[in-house]
């Protein structure tokens, strides 16, 4: 609670920071570098950069296509405006953004087909794409290699009384005025769920699916939201020089965005502006020095490549990381206990969750929480799962074991629906999961914690935990921008109790990469109870553990066990006969055999295949 | 309606085309697949090959001089580059090695702008290539039905190094799977820097052969490397054969549809390349699981 408070005080810190430097910052140009219009430059590159930043440097997808949508919302703007066809200019800008927004969403829908290299190599291809239709075919709408001379400015009106942004301090305004609005909304996006999410697909998207997030969506409402800055950013340019440049289409341009942005520091938001400051006003300068002057791309693409290799994190981000490393030396003192519930009202916080429709059937009969039917699983010629069934009656602790290679961990893949079966069927509850996949069968009530560890390295354990009971709590997508992210009280008091029933609370706010391996493998189950599911997966959760860790560990499960189905894959024979009430035999990706610890300990056919013919515990 | 006359014409504009690209595309595609960079860098160093052309034709007429060191100079710059600064991105996440590579095309193609000038310059035809050649339909230019037979000799070649030879076979190898060829004992590293120069060469030779056809420009690689995507995400990731065929297949569609209207030609191979994309992502000769 304490650290809410704190960054209450101190939320609206960076707003005012900002609104400080639009007002003093334009005299500073005025005075010294000749004119605020290379200030407005800068601020229309920074509208475009915010977008960008959330783009790339939050969520990592970096895209040479931005061009695209900067060009569309300036021409579409500048085209409704100098073609007659809307008087208001207030209206066109709005109507160039939502242009520019719906090109990205079909952009954004095939692009995204692909990740990483791919991605960037497509979103260039429709950049080059939009460079040639603006250029040609749509020629004589756009003026084609000529661009749209004419843009007008928009005006206010007030009591009879009007005030028209042309000119070049009126154009500052109108630009600083947008560029604020685009700095505070792009801050709620951050601090919002969303902006965690987006933080959490960078670090590891194959978790973040895995933890009821729609990563694919919420990767396509980044490109959107990145494309209504670049949007915004291509109107303001066609009305601030009165002209739509063709050039604002060229492949020049988002490779421009790509380079201010890493030069100022990508994911700090105003990186991209301090970059674009670093830019223009580094060849202005350069251009005036004779012998130099021909030179200045090369010598910015030196300093941007000498940038890339020794200072990733651009200039805004080494500052920022210098600065706070100064900071961490005044606040060592370790932060005291948060909250103690009580270990009944914990036990209730951790209690899986019914939301779940159970349907109950008709006879009345034993109804299962996990039913798997003749499951089926061949890579090329050999069959890792052949045929197997499973039938799970509500709170049973299932073990599963086999020697290496029996086909367990394909076997939890598919029921977790990371991996389709090639035959069977699996119900939750009843349900049949052949369609979900696996954020849909962990909103159903499915987690599971992973044999190696899958969390989000650079964010603290707190907010790791925080992802995952976010993404039960708010559905696959939503889009609650306006929201801080540690605003939901039932989630932060989830948070707390997972903290304290995994004996995290010491290391709650440190960032994942600098705790021991014990800590993570806590954290790493902490995930997947974070959802409070009604059926838990655990692939080999004693693995790498101590011998007093594992005992900690096997209370632990057993805590969990209360009120929830647990099917556990394990290699450590004394925890499985200890903990498990059934266990499945698994050989060749058949079922060998299932019974009880005792029925399986002194079955022939396990010992013979499986225990070696030694005595089990 | 065009005539059967201009049809054949500018579909063998689209095999000179296409191949050149295949040329092109094949050695990025190799250099993605094996070390996984993506090279921005690469319609630079088709530029500078093309330059090298511009350089040896207009002194000498020595067409086979040009492409030798046309070779030889992208053989030291991919040197250089894997050497001084590529190596050292192995263990960075891809959007780094795309950056530095962009910065490294942006400084190569400024680099070239300042030595010969912001303008675009003619380059002389061999004197063995100049003049027309009658194919029975119609009439074609002799040197563009030589670059169709000479690129389909370096593509050969380029196929029998991948698929007939040792380090070929360690190359392809390296392309599935690099940690495991490194586990087989063979030296990867050194095997990237083989790749990563053979890569630059095939891009610097595709430059001398284009420069006489059309003429040199410093940013004239930049269609090229966008080209070549379009090439790789149809054709497949680190697939020479879908290179090729990628290659041919973009060729045409650029020459074919601008014999209807030119104004839709680029934006005809992002269409195709849409359809891909929707249809078979992976790209026609792509491996599953790959990016």
């Amino acid at each position: 609670m304490a650290k809410a408070a704190r960054r209450g005080r101190y939320r609206w810190l960076p707003e005012l920071a900002m609104a400080g430097a639009l007002v003093m910052l334009p005299f500073v140009f005025d005075r010294w570098l000749g004119s605020v219009d290379l200030f407005t430059r800068i601020l229309i590159w920074g509208i475009f950069g915010l977008g960008f930043d959330l783009l790339f440097g939050r969520t990592g997808l970096l895209s040479f296509g931005q061009g695209a949508f900067y060009g569309t919302g300036g021409f579409i703007t500048a085209y409704l405006l100098t073609a007659g066809i809307l008087g208001n200019v207030w209206l066109a800008i709005a109507t160039g953004i939502a242009a520019a927004a719906a090109f990205s969403l079909v952009v954004g829908f095939l692009a995204l087909r692909r990740v990483g290299i791919y991605f960037a190599m497509i979103t260039l291809a429709f950049g080059e794409l939009a460079y040639f239709l603006e250029n040609s075919p749509l020629a004589k709408w756009t003026g084609g290699e000529n661009g749209l001379p004419g843009v007008p400015a928009p005006s206010i009106a007030l009591d009879g009384f009007t005030y028209s942004f042309a000119g070049s301090w009126p154009s500052y305004q109108l630009v600083a005025g947008f560029y604020f609005a685009g700095f505070v909304f792009a801050r709620f996006v951050l601090l919002s769920p969303v902006g965690s999410v987006l933080t959490a697909i960078r670090q590891n998207p194959e978790r973040s699916a895995a933890l009821g997030h729609d990563v694919r969506a919420y990767k396509l409402a980044v490109f959107v939201l990145a494309a209504l800055f670049a949007g915004c950013g291509g109107a303001l340019l066609g009305i601030f020089q009165s002209y739509m440049p063709p050039d604002a289409f060229a492949l020049e341009t988002s490779g421009q965005l790509v380079i201010q942005t890493v030069i100022g520091g990508a994911g700090t938001l105003i990186g991209p502006t301090v970059g674009a400051a670093i830019w223009l006003t580094l060849r202005d300068v350069l251009q005036t020095i004779p012998g130099v002057g021909d030179l200045w791309k090369f010598i910015l693409g030196f300093v941007f490549v000498v940038l890339v290799t020794f200072m990733p994190n651009g200039v805004v981000g080494t500052a920022l990381r210098l600065w706070s490393r100064g900071a961490a030396k005044q606040i060592a003192a370790p932060q005291p206990a948060i909250h103690h519930e009580a270990a009944a009202a914990r036990e209730a916080l951790l209690a899986p969750l019914s939301s779940v429709r159970v349907p109950r059937s008709a006879s009345g009969a034993a109804r299962f929480a996990l039913e798997v039917r003749n499951l089926g699983k061949a890579y090329g010629g050999i069959h890792a799962v052949d045929g197997v069934s499973l039938a799970l009656p509500e709170g049973r602790l299932h073990a599963i074991i086999g020697p290496n290679g029996a086909g367990k961990s394909t076997f939890l893949r598919m029921i977790a629906r990371e991996e389709n079966p090639d035959a069977g069927q699996i119900l939750l509850h009843g349900i049949d999961m052949a369609s979900a996949d696996v954020t849909a069968a962990y909103q159903a009530g499915m987690a599971k914690s992973y044999q190696i560890n899958q969390l989000f390295p650079q964010l603290t354990v707190r907010q790791n935990l925080r992802i995952g009971a976010l993404g039960r709590h708010r559905s696959r997508l939503r889009l609650d921008v306006f929201r801080a992210a540690d605003g939901f009280a039932d989630v932060e008091r989830l948070v707390d109790a997972l903290l304290e029933e995994l004996a995290l609370q010491s290391c709650a706010d440190l960032a994942v990469n600098t705790l021991a391996y014990g800590e993570k493998r806590r954290l790493e189950l902490g995930l997947a109870l974070a959802s409070r599911p009604s059926l838990l997966l655990l692939d080999e959760p004693l693995a790498g553990l101590s011998p007093a860790e594992r005992e900690d560990a096997k209370l632990l499960i057993r805590n969990l066990n209360k009120g929830r189905t647990i099917v556990l894959v394990e290699h450590d024979m004394d925890a499985v006969f200890a903990l498990a009430e059934r266990i499945t035999v698994l050989h060749e990706g058949r079922k060998l055999a299932e019974g009880t610890p005792k029925e399986i300990s002194s079955d022939p056919l396990v010992r013979e295949a499986y225990l070696g013919g030694t005595t089990p515990p | 309606m065009p005539t059967l006359p201009q049809f054949l014409s500018q579909a063998f504009n689209g095999i000179a085309l296409g191949s050149l690209l295949a040329l092109i595309a094949s050695g990025l595609s190799i250099i993605l697949g094996t070390l996984g960079v993506l090279n921005f860098a690469h319609g630079a160093m088709f530029m500078l090959g093309a330059y090298t052309g511009f350089v040896v034709l207009s002194h000498w007429d020595s067409f086979a001089g040009a492409l030798v060191l046309g070779a030889l100079v992208l053989l030291l710059v991919g040197f250089a580059l894997e050497r001084g600064l590529i190596r050292f991105y192995y263990r960075r996440p891809p959007e780094d090695q795309i950056l530095v590579t962009f910065g490294l095309g942006i400084m190569i193609v400024e680099a070239v702008r300042y030595v010969f000038g912001p303008l675009s310059q003619r380059v002389p035809l061999p004197s063995w290539g100049q003049g027309i050649v009658n194919l029975g339909f119609f009439i074609y230019p002799l040197y563009r039905v030589q670059v169709i037979g000479i690129v389909a000799l370096l593509l050969f070649t380029f196929y029998v190094l991948l698929y007939r030879t040792r380090i070929g076979l360690v190359v392809r190898a390296g392309i599935e799977d690099p940690l495991m060829v490194e586990l087989l004992g063979t030296h990867v590293r050194r095997m990237f820097l083989v790749v990563f120069c053979l890569g630059a060469m095939a891009a610097g030779i595709a430059g001398v052969i284009y420069a006489p056809l059309s003429a040199v420009v410093p940013n004239m690689g930049e269609p090229f490397l966008v080209q070549c995507f379009v090439v790789i995400v149809i054709g497949g990731l680190g697939s020479f054969p879908g290179a090729v065929v990628g290659g041919l297949v973009v060729g045409e569609i650029l020459s074919l549809t601008t014999l209807f209207d030119p104004a839709y030609a680029q934006a005809a191979i992002y269409a195709v390349m849409t359809l891909v994309l929707i249809v078979r992502p992976r790209g026609l000769f792509g491996t599953m699981g790959r990016a």
